[in-house]
C-alpha cells in the first residue's frame, strides 16, 4: 500500500473519531463593514496540535486568529474552546496568550519584567514568579540578559523574549501571528525547530499564522491554506503538497505545472486528459470520479517530471519534446525550463545526487520530458 | 583642505543658533543682572549707576564699585516677594494638574481617534492660536462676570439662583492659564500616544490585564516623557504669568508678574524689578533643567 510521503510523529487525532476537538470554530464569519474578512468559516483544532493558518496578506487567517484572542468577536457564528463558547469572553479572561507578530514587548520593562508581567496580573505569589521566570529564561536560552530592555536585545531574542512572555502562563492555545516573520532566513530556519521543540517540550496547542508556505509545511502538523476567508483544505503538509483538493491550493503551495483539458477516456482506473493546446495527452490515475468530456484540472510537481535527451518507451502519453530554454542552479537541485512547441514553458526538477555528470544538458537542447501515470494530481475543482 | 572648509562650514552653522542665544538672551540677561544690581534714582533710565563708556576704563572700575546686592537684600527681607513666588508656583503647579487633568483625555481621544479626522482635531487644538492671546483672556471675562455667559446659563438652567462670582479670584486665573496652555500640553502628550504601537495595549490584556489596569501599566508610563514635557510647558510660563493674573484675578491674586509689573511701570523701580526677574529665572532654572533632562534621556531611549 502506498501513502503519502509523512514522516511525523504518530500523532493524528484528527483521523479518529473519537477524539474531542480541543478548538472548534463553528461557522464563523466576520464582517468589517461591507468587507468580509472571513466567510463562513468552520475548523477544529486538537489537543497539543501545532495548526498553521496559511494564506496570503488579506486571507482572513489573522481576522480569525485575533478572534481566538478574543480582540475581535465574530459577527456570526461561534467559537469553543475545550468546549466552553468563548463569545463574549474579553481577551484578558481567555485561556490563550498570544505571540504578537510585531512581539510586542514593552519597552519600559526589563526581558524579567515583560515574562512575568501576565503571571503578576494572576497575582502569582512573588518566589513561583521568580521561579517561573527563571525557568522560561532558561527555556529560551537567555539567562544573562534578564536586566537588559527590550531595545537592548537583537531580533532574534526580543522574539524569545515574546516567546517566554506568553508561554510563562502556561496558556491552553498559544497564537503566534507571524513568529519567524522579522527574522532573517537563517535565524528563521534555526527558529522553526526551537519552536517545535518548545511545543512539543510543553505539550501545548499551537496555531500559527504564516503565509510562508515553507515555515508552516516545516512545523505544522497540519495546515488549513485560506484564500478570501474561505479554508480551501486542511490537511497534513504532505497531503497539502501531494494531493491538494483544488487547483487554488495545488498552485499556492509549491511550483507547479498545471494543465487544464477535457477527459477523453476513462479505462480501467486511468483517466485520459488531452490537452489539445500543447499535443499532449496525459494518463493519470482516476484518484476523482470524472466522466468522458468533462473540463478537468492535471497538476504535476516539476521534481515528478524526468528530462532526458533520449526519447522515452511510449512517447504517445505524459510526454513533450522541447528546447531547454532555461537552467536555475540551486547547488542540491536544478529548475530546467523546457519550452515546447506551443510555447508553454514546463518545469522540472532534478535532485543533483552526483558531483560531476557526462555531458550535461546545456541551454537550446532538445529534449524529452516526461512521468508517470501516478506523478499527477488530477483536479475536478 | 576641503575637509578643513567642511569643519568650518559646519561650525559655522553651529553657531549660528548659539549667536542668536548670545544677542537675545545672554547680553539682555547680563544688562538686566547688572541693573538689578544699581540704585533706583529719578533720571532717565531711573537707575544709577550708568556705565559711561566715554570715561574709559576709569569710569567703568568707579561704576561697578558702585554695584551692590542692595535690592536682592530687600526680596528676602519683604516678606511680600517671597509670598509671591511662593504663590506664583503653587497656582502653576495647580493649574499645571488641572490642565493634565484635561488635557490628557483629549490627547488620548485624539491619538485613537480614526486616523481620517485626527489632523482635523490637531488642527482644532490649534486653531484657538488663530486669535490673538489677549483677546482670548478678555473673553474669558465675558464669559466669567456675574452677569456673564456662565453665570446666565446656570441660572436659566436652574443650577443656582445667585451669580457665582468667580471673576477677580484665584479660580479665574486658574480656568484662564489651564485654557490658554492646554494645547501646549495635548501637544506633546499627543505625539507620544500616537507613535505608542496599540498592539502593547493588547498584548497587556491577552497577559490578563483589564483595559484601566493596563492603561496604568502600559500606556500611561509610555506617555511619561509626553506628559513631563507638557507639564514643564505649562509649568515653567504659568509661573511667571501676568496678563490672565491682572485681568481675570484680583486683589487676593498674587503672582510675581504681576509685582514685577507693578515694581516696574508703577513704581518706577527698575533695580527692584530686575531683580524680582532674576531671581524667578534663577528659581526657574531648576525645572528648566529637570525638563532638559528628561528630554535628553527620552531622546536616548528612543535610540
Amino acid at each position: 500500500m502506498k501513502s503519502l510521503g509523512s514522516f511525523r510523529r504518530k500523532f493524528a487525532p484528527w483521523n479518529d473519531p473519537e477524539a474531542k476537538p480541543y478548538i472548534s470554530i463553528e461557522n464563523v464569519t466576520k464582517k468589517f463593514g461591507n468587507f468580509t474578512a472571513v466567510d463562513d468559516l468552520s475548523l477544529t483544532i486538537y489537543n497539543r496540535e501545532f495548526f498553521a493558518l496559511l494564506g496570503a496578506s488579506g486571507c482572513g487567517k489573522s481576522t480569525l486568529l485575533r478572534m481566538l484572542a478574543g480582540f475581535e468577536e465574530p459577527t456570526s457564528g461561534r467559537i469553543l474552546l475545550d468546549g466552553q463558547d468563548m463569545r463574549g469572553i474579553p481577551p484578558y479572561k481567555r485561556p490563550v496568550n498570544m505571540m504578537f507578530q510585531s512581539y510586542a514587548l514593552f519597552p519600559h520593562m526589563t526581558v524579567e519584567g515583560n515574562i512575568a508581567f501576565g503571571l503578576k496580573q494572576d497575582g502569582m505569589p512573588a518566589n513561583e514568579i521568580a521561579a517561573r521566570v527563571a525557568e522560561m529564561l532558561k527555556l529560551v536560552k537567555l539567562e544573562q540578559f534578564a536586566k537588559r530592555k527590550p531595545h537592548q536585545l537583537s531580533g532574534g531574542q526580543r522574539q524569545r523574549v515574546a516567546l517566554a512572555r506568553c508561554v510563562a502562563k502556561r496558556p491552553k492555545v498559544l497564537l503566534l501571528d507571524e513568529p519567524l516573520g522579522a527574522l532573517d532566513k537563517k535565524l528563521r530556519e534555526e527558529t522553526q525547530f526551537e519552536l517545535m521543540d518548545l511545543q512539543m517540550k510543553l505539550g501545548l496547542t499551537f496555531v500559527v499564522v504564516t503565509h510562508d508556505q515553507e515555515e508552516a509545511m516545516t512545523m505544522a502538523d497540519r495546515i488549513a491554506v485560506m484564500d478570501k476567508g474561505k479554508v480551501m483544505q486542511v490537511a497534513t503538509p504532505a497531503e497539502v503538497y501531494e494531493a491538494p483538493n483544488s487547483k487554488f491550493v495545488a498552485d499556492f503551495i509549491g511550483n507547479v505545472n498545471m494543465f487544464e483539458g477535457p477527459v477523453s477516456t476513462v479505462v480501467d482506473g486511468k483517466v485520459d486528459i488531452d490537452i489539445a493546446a500543447d499535443k499532449i495527452t496525459i494518463r493519470t490515475d482516476a484518484t476523482r470520479d470524472c466522466s468522458s468530456g468533462q473540463e478537468v484540472g492535471f497538476a504535476i510537481r516539476p521534481e515528478k517530471i524526468r528530462v532526458s535527451r533520449k526519447e522515452p518507451a511510449n512517447s504517445a502519453i505524459n510526454s513533450a519534446h522541447g528546447e531547454l530554454y532555461d537552467i536555475a542552479y540551486f547547488g542540491d537541485m536544478t529548475v530546467f525550463h523546457v519550452r515546447l512547441e506551443s510555447g508553454r514553458i514546463i518545469k522540472a526538477a532534478s535532485l543533483n545526487a552526483v558531483r560531476t555528470v557526462e555531458d550535461p544538458l546545456g541551454y537550446d537542447d532538445m529534449v524529452w520530458v516526461n512521468f508517470d501515470t501516478d506523478a499527477g494530481i488530477l483536479l475536478t475543482a | 583642505m576641503q575637509k578643513l572648509i567642511a569643519s568650518i562650514t559646519s561650525r559655522l552653522v553651529i553657531s549660528v543658533p548659539y549667536l542668536w542665544m548670545l544677542i537675545f538672551f545672554f547680553i539682555p540677561f547680563i544688562i538686566v543682572f547688572k541693573i538689578s544690581l544699581s540704585q533706583v534714582t529719578m533720571a532717565i533710565p531711573p537707575y544709577t549707576p550708568t556705565i559711561d563708556i566715554a570715561a574709559g576704563w576709569q569710569g567703568l572700575i568707579n561704576s561697578v564699585s558702585q554695584f551692590n546686592w542692595d535690592n536682592y537684600t530687600f526680596l528676602a527681607s519683604d516678606p511680600l516677594y517671597y509670598k509671591a513666588y511662593l504663590s506664583s508656583v503653587i497656582i502653576a503647579g495647580i493649574s499645571t494638574f488641572l490642565t493634565l487633568l484635561v488635557g490628557y483625555p483629549i490627547a488620548y481621544g485624539m491619538a485613537r481617534a480614526p486616523a481620517t479626522v485626527r489632523s482635523t482635531l490637531l488642527m482644532l487644538v490649534i486653531l484657538p492660536f488663530w486669535t490673538s492671546f489677549l483677546i482670548r483672556v478678555y473673553a474669558w471675562i465675558g464669559i466669567l462676570k456675574p452677569e456673564g455667559l456662565l453665570n446666565q446659563f446656570l441660572i436659566w438652567a436652574n443650577v443656582i439662583h445667585t451669580p457665582l462670582n468667580i471673576l477677580n479670584t484665584n479660580t479665574a486665573v486658574l480656568i484662564g492659564i489651564v485654557y490658554s496652555y492646554l494645547p501646549f500640553l495635548v501637544l506633546p502628550i499627543y505625539s507620544t500616544l500616537e507613535k505608542m504601537d496599540y498592539s502593547l495595549v493588547e498584548a497587556a490584556e491577552d497577559l490578563g490585564c483589564p483595559p484601566i489596569t493596563a492603561f496604568w501599566k502600559i500606556t500611561f508610563p509610555l506617555s511619561l516623557p509626553g506628559v513631563v514635557a507638557g507639564c514643564f510647558l505649562v509649568f515653567i510660563p504659568a509661573v511667571g504669568e501676568f496678563v490672565i493674573p491682572d485681568l481675570l484675578g484680583g486683589s487676593e491674586t498674587l503672582m510675581i508678574g504681576k509685582t514685577l509689573w507693578n515694581e516696574f511701570s508703577a513704581n518706577r523701580d527698575w533695580p527692584l524689578s530686575s531683580a524680582v526677574a532674576v531671581v524667578l529665572l534663577a528659581l526657574l532654572v531648576v525645572p528648566i533643567v529637570l525638563f532638559q533632562r528628561s528630554e535628553a534621556k527620552a531622546q536616548e531611549s528612543e535610540k
